[in-house]
């Protein structure tokens, strides 16, 4: 996956000038559906569509959106939606490794992006716009997400030490309280092994053999007892104001939630921090009319403005190259979005990329593995 | 002969007919019919209802256990092929298999059926997932014309679709040139989804592959059957066999590993060869922690158990919290029996309010009292029964799954165990203590037993209900308080692999099943009573 280099792409911040709003573009669209079933997470990340994208489509257009919280279980429920023959939703908004997985199975539809989504205000095509997030055919980019760890700063035993890197988490003599981390291999696994002394891009090379996979789980037992494991992304957010535990992984958004929002006493580590997409995926099988619907709604929900609108609400940074310069302030908070997205290159000196293809091999086979070890 | 003197006499009495001169047996037989066909027709949208939204979609879930028709529907060449191979030699298959595989994945990419085959094998094979995606993306761009251009060269009537309808025509077409015919199947298939209507693909001529299948078949043939297709009318052989080992082979072999070595991987192939019947026991095999190898079934190796434990911790864990929900149900449930009824409705209440409360907002509430830094804790650190550093976990841990499953099934213990004890009258008590027996006596002896029905009806209840629960020991149960559905539940929403989630479910459904005979056995089930 050469992420990097889109990556890097987007932190070069170059102004546009004139930013026309695709709305005055948006062409009526004709023989449409005049509803719009999306699925999604639910939470202020659904609030930050709902208020960056479907509002102002509603008002353009007057479709009815029905909102839907499934993006958990949203592969499971295509792929039943898909053998009872009959697709109730319109768009869905997935992971990237989960669009992956559905456009293999067929499940969604795939994109030609230059033809079917906007281009740059300034005329580059969607596909270089996005660079190289995009990650499958079926896939539409819209936010980079990275999960990192916050911590409290509060902490009496650490004395005055501050975590600085990742390894942090399995220095339990310097930084001594209990951890979450999620209960699944992903993540936990690279983390394990750069704090055992590989480097980083030999990670999966060597958790490819099962020496590597064992070397893994051996770090990670150094500090299993301390450990908390969670399985929704609320959980660390929580654990870390009840001071349940001292650190903690979970997705930037929800640490800047509890740092900025809420005021706790906790800050966030920006340091191999995973970086990970969120997008669309519009399901195969759609009639004609649902489908121009959902392309209709794509198009103006992902064009440049609207991506960067969305960071108004929320710390992920948008996924098109020129978003970046329009990310403004938060809407109630009134601070400086920039400083807070994955994507700002302060904060991505030291990230690691996420080898999606390497984990849609090994999934299953490490996720067996690491369950195992869980329950010994 | 007394017995023929009996039949006689049952002949010869006249038969009781009713008023309209039919004999009395018909006509209630008729009645009787009718009444059973009436309450059959009342009872049947409830059991029309049951076996359509109840036992079919469980039948269909379970039956996904040992089914496994996606390898052979997406590459029936290659299984065909693949049956003639033997995989204990230790050598990857012949051209002729590669050469079926390339054949059969041009149609299967083409309707995105390749990379749902792959992550079906990558359940038994990790990385064929990825073997298939990489290789339907270049499969386009397989050299395929050797054999094409070769065949036309000896023969340049092969340059026309008429060649090919002429060789369907072979009397033994399907038995001497089955890769042929395969390949033919997959051409229109092809052709058909390419124009995105059925296309009569007898007209075309079809694409190299076919060409290349033909070879490989025409390679298998004895010297008898080469003499009756060159004496064919058609004349399309004539000169082919003197040729055969002039035609290159396209060498499909080293175009697959070029595209990536895993094709020359023996375990690939294995693991393909062994997934390719229509129904399989692997999903089963991995139920309980095995795998079949190329020496027979093992158990896999120690750091990937996991099932069996899974199951005897779900178990065991509902045991406990049966017991617990039977210790701490039992007296509530006798203080609603013996207050006064304005009294123990109220008692009523205060059991069925949490009873309606959202599970999750339970289950949270469990966490917030549980945890180190939670209520419960802090409030034994204030009065000093604990100190700081040495505060309890009592939840994420089994501890924590007991705790908050015996709160959420607390009251299917307590109803059955009420209703049971409302019925049991005073008076035998009275009667037992007036004939001298002590309080404890009378109650063990007396009032006990007779709440054994209730007491079976709500243990059948909370046990069944708890072997299957997955929120709350997924949010409380951190690492060794989870159960075997939570695995069941992984499965199913997240890593797809329905098979083993329906392999799972069937072993727990036959466990409970078992349990309940063993319990009938035991305990008689005409002694439930859920009140």
């Amino acid at each position: 996956m050469k992420f990097t280099a889109g990556l890097t792409g987007l932190f070069a911040l170059t102004a546009i000038a004139n930013v026309a709003t695709a709305a005055d573009e948006l062409p009526a669209c004709e023989d449409c559906a005049d509803e719009l079933t999306i699925v999604s997470w639910g939470g202020a990340y659904s609030n930050s569509q709902n208020e960056a994208y479907h509002k102002p489509y509603t008002e353009l257009t007057g479709v009815s959106v029905i909102n839907d919280e499934s993006s958990a279980e949203a592969v499971a429920k295509l792929r039943a939606m898909e053998e009872a023959g009959n697709v109730t939703w319109d768009v869905v908004d997935v992971v990237a490794s989960d669009a992956i997985r559905l456009c293999d199975e067929g499940l969604a539809m795939e994109i030609n992006h230059d033809e079917q989504l906007a281009a740059a205000p300034d005329g580059t095509p969607a596909s270089e716009d996005f660079g190289d997030l995009l990650v499958s055919d079926c896939f539409i980019p819209q936010i980079v997400y990275s999960t990192t760890f916050g911590y409290r700063t509060d902490v009496e035993a650490w004395a005055d030490n501050t975590p600085t890197d990742v390894c942090a988490v399995f220095d339990t003599e310097t930084f001594p309280g209990k951890r979450a981390l999620e209960k699944r291999p992903i993540n936990n696994m690279e983390w394990a092994l750069i704090c055992d002394d590989v480097a980083k891009g030999d990670v999966y090379d060597v958790l490819s053999t099962d020496e590597g996979v064992q070397q893994a789980l051996d770090k990670l037992a150094t500090i299993k007892d301390e450990v908390i494991w969670w399985s929704a992304g609320a959980e660390t957010p929580q654990l870390l104001a009840d001071s349940e535990v001292v650190m903690g992984s979970t997705y930037n958004g929800r640490l800047f939630a509890v740092i900025e929002e809420q005021d706790q006493p906790v800050a966030m580590l920006w340091d191999a921090q995973v970086f990970d997409l969120d997008g669309w995926i519009i399901p195969a099988g759609l009639s004609d009319e649902r489908k121009a619907r959902a392309l209709h709604y794509m198009k103006f929900a992902t064009d440049t403005q609207r991506l960067a609108d969305q960071a108004k609400y929320i710390s992920y940074g948008p996924a098109r190259l020129s978003s970046a310069p329009l990310v403004g302030q938060h809407a109630d908070l009134g601070i400086d979005m920039a400083p807070h997205m994955p994507t700002d290159p302060k904060n991505a000196e030291n990230t690691f990329l996420y080898n999606y293809e390497w984990w849609a091999d090994n999934r299953d086979d490490l996720d067996g593995k690491f369950q195992a070890w869980l329950a010994q | 002969m007394s017995a023929s003197i009996q039949a006689t006499t049952d002949l010869s009495t006249p038969k009781p007919l009713t008023v309209d001169g039919r004999p009395l047996k018909k006509s209630l037989a008729r009645a009787l019919r009718r009444d059973k066909l009436r309450a059959f027709l009342l009872i049947f949208p409830l059991l029309a209802f049951i076996v359509l939204s109840f036992v079919m979609p469980i039948g269909d879930m379970l039956f996904r256990s040992v089914e496994n028709s996606i390898v052979e529907k997406t590459l029936p060449g290659t299984v065909k092929a693949l049956s003639r191979w033997d995989s204990t030699i230790g050598d990857i298959p012949d051209e002729a298999v590669f050469t079926a595989l390339a054949d059969d994945l041009m149609l299967a990419q083409e309707i995105k059926r390749h990379t749902r085959l792959g992550s079906r094998l990558n359940y038994d094979q990790p990385g064929i997932s990825s073997l298939f995606r990489k290789t339907g993306r270049r499969l386009k761009k397989f050299e395929n014309t050797a054999a094409q251009d070769a065949l036309v060269q000896i023969n340049a009537a092969w340059d026309s679709p008429a060649a090919w309808i002429s060789l369907q025509e072979i009397p033994s077409f399907d038995t001497h040139f089955p890769a042929t015919a395969q390949s033919l199947q997959n051409w229109s298939g092809w052709v058909a989804s390419e124009e995105g209507e059925e296309v009569d693909a007898t007209t075309l001529q079809p694409h190299g592959f076919t060409y290349a299948s033909l070879l490989q078949d025409l390679k298998t043939l004895d010297a008898s059957t080469w003499e009756t297709l060159e004496a064919d009318a058609s004349g399309l052989f004539t000169g082919v066999n003197d040729q055969l080992q002039n035609i290159p082979e396209e060498n499909f072999t080293s175009q697959f590993a070029d595209i990536d070595d895993g094709w020359l991987d023996l375990d690939n192939w294995r693991a393909m060869k062994r997934l390719s019947p229509r129904y399989i026991d692997s999903y089963f095999l991995a139920s309980i922690d095995s795998e079949r190898t190329e020496s027979g079934v093992e158990r896999k190796s120690e750091n990937e158990r996991i099932y069996a434990t899974l199951f005897v911790r779900t178990i065991l864990i509902s045991l406990v919290i049966t017991m617990s929900c039977i210790l701490l149900g039992y007296p509530v449930a006798f203080l609603l029996a013996n207050l006064p009824v304005r009294a123990s409705n109220l008692v009523l209440i205060l059991v069925l309010l949490p009873f309606w409360t959202s599970l999750l907002v339970r289950t949270s509430a469990w966490k917030v009292l549980l945890q180190q830094q939670g209520v419960i804790n802090d409030l034994l650190v204030w009065i000093g029964l604990i100190d700081n550093a040495g505060r309890l976990v009592m939840i994420n841990n089994m501890t924590g799954t007991i705790i908050a499953m015996t709160h959420i099934l607390l009251p299917f213990m307590i109803l059955p165990l009420f209703s049971v004890m409302k019925t049991i009258s005073p008076t035998y008590m009275r009667a037992a203590k007036s004939m001298g027996a002590s309080d404890s006596l009378a109650f063990w002896r007396i009032y006990f037993p007779n709440t054994i029905p209730g007491i079976g009806a709500g243990s059948i209840l909370v046990f069944i209900l708890s072997i299957g629960y997955y929120i709350t020991p997924a949010l409380v149960g951190g690492t060794k308080g989870v159960f075997i559905s939570n695995r069941i539940a992984y499965h199913i929403s997240s890593s797809l692999n329905w098979g083993l989630a329906a392999a799972l479910g069937s072993i727990l459904l036959v466990l409970v099943l078992a349990l309940y005979w063993t319990y009938d056995r035991i305990v008689g089930i005409d002694k439930v009573n859920l009140g």
